[in-house]
């Protein structure tokens, strides 16, 4: 790498002009890189909740659910 | 067209416009010519001028989705027109220091205040820079999108009247790039349409990158509502 002040004057402000713009972008870069693994991390707890085993049913419940069913049977022969 | 654009990848763009802009930057230092007046120094033009081109564009780009959102309603315009301003506005300030830089070398002043072309951009990029705030002073989200997009329109139509007005002016010291008398010749013209095709792509490439950013971010929250209601 050619150090900065080795060079001439006018290639020391093209250098610099060039160099603020590349710095601009990989600060724009970091940033948006640091909002991707925050999306990462988020997938992964995302991934954990979906996984997670959902809480065993009560026989009150299951009634429920099963008078529910027999009540859309009812309905759908009806509407036949 | 639009199926050609539906086949045009992110991961394409962005290998386009690196292929785009090392062309034309290799073109710019190696194959035009330096400046008879300025010398070496006039390289910072292959930057700078393409870079407040697109800066410029974009925010009229930004005005036309926030037309579009308050003519359909769509969320998805909206979210545009903010990310055309946000990239503008990143554009904005590289054009501000790169022309800061150019102007030291050159006239040796970081500024001048006297010159109608530095002071306008810099009313424009102080206009945007009030976006931000005025966008999150709102809470209700329709609300916020709909006064964005007014400002977006606003603040748009003003970008070609300020153009407008330059050209009108007087010039101090700053060169018009795009004027009837006198332009580039073609050993610089070709490079410089390089760089401009390369910076657009790059402004492309970031608004899209963004935009897919803040799609993936929003359907996470979707998802957790949704698990969160169900579990």
């Amino acid at each position: 790498m050619i150090p900065l002040l080795a060079l001439e004057s006018a290639e020391r402000y093209v250098a610099g002009a060039y160099l603020v713009f590349l710095l601009l972008l990989l600060i724009y870069v970091a940033i948006m890189a640091a909002k991707l693994s925050r999306i990462q991390r988020e997938l992964g707890s995302l991934a954990e909740l979906a996984e997670r085993p959902t809480a065993p049913r009560s026989d009150h419940d299951v009634g429920q659910i099963h008078e529910r069913e027999h009540e859309i049977e009812t309905v759908r022969q009806g509407e036949r | 067209m639009a199926d050609a654009l539906k086949s045009i990848t992110l991961r394409r763009l962005a290998v386009g416009t690196v292929v785009v802009l090392g062309a034309g930057y290799v073109l710019a230092f190696f194959a035009a010519p330096e400046d008879a007046d300025q010398g070496f120094i006039q390289k910072i033009f292959y930057l700078h001028v393409p870079l407040a081109t697109v800066a410029l564009c974009g925010w009229i780009v930004a005005a036309i989705h926030a037309i579009r959102h308050l003519r359909t309603g769509d969320p998805k315009h909206d979210a545009r027109s903010y990310v055309s301003i946000h990239i503008s506005v990143i554009f904005g300030l590289a054009v501000l220091l790169t022309g800061a830089i150019w102007a030291k070398g050159s006239w040796g002043v970081w500024w001048e205040w006297k010159e109608p072309t530095l002071v306008s951009f810099l009313i424009v990029f102080l206009l945007y820079a009030t976006y931000y705030p005025l966008r999150y002073a709102i809470e209700d989200r329709d609300r916020q999108a709909r006064y964005a997009s007014v400002f977006a329109i606003t603040a748009g139509a003003f970008v070609p009247l300020n153009f407008l007005a330059v050209r009108l002016a007087e010039p101090l010291i700053h060169p018009r790039t795009f004027s009837s008398t006198g332009g580039l010749p073609d050993s610089m013209l070709w490079p410089f349409l390089v760089c401009m095709a390369g910076m657009a792509l790059l402004w492309a490439t970031l608004v899209w990158f963004e935009l897919d950013s803040k799609a993936a971010s929003g359907n996470l929250k979707r998802i957790r509502r949704a698990l969160e209601a169900t579990a």
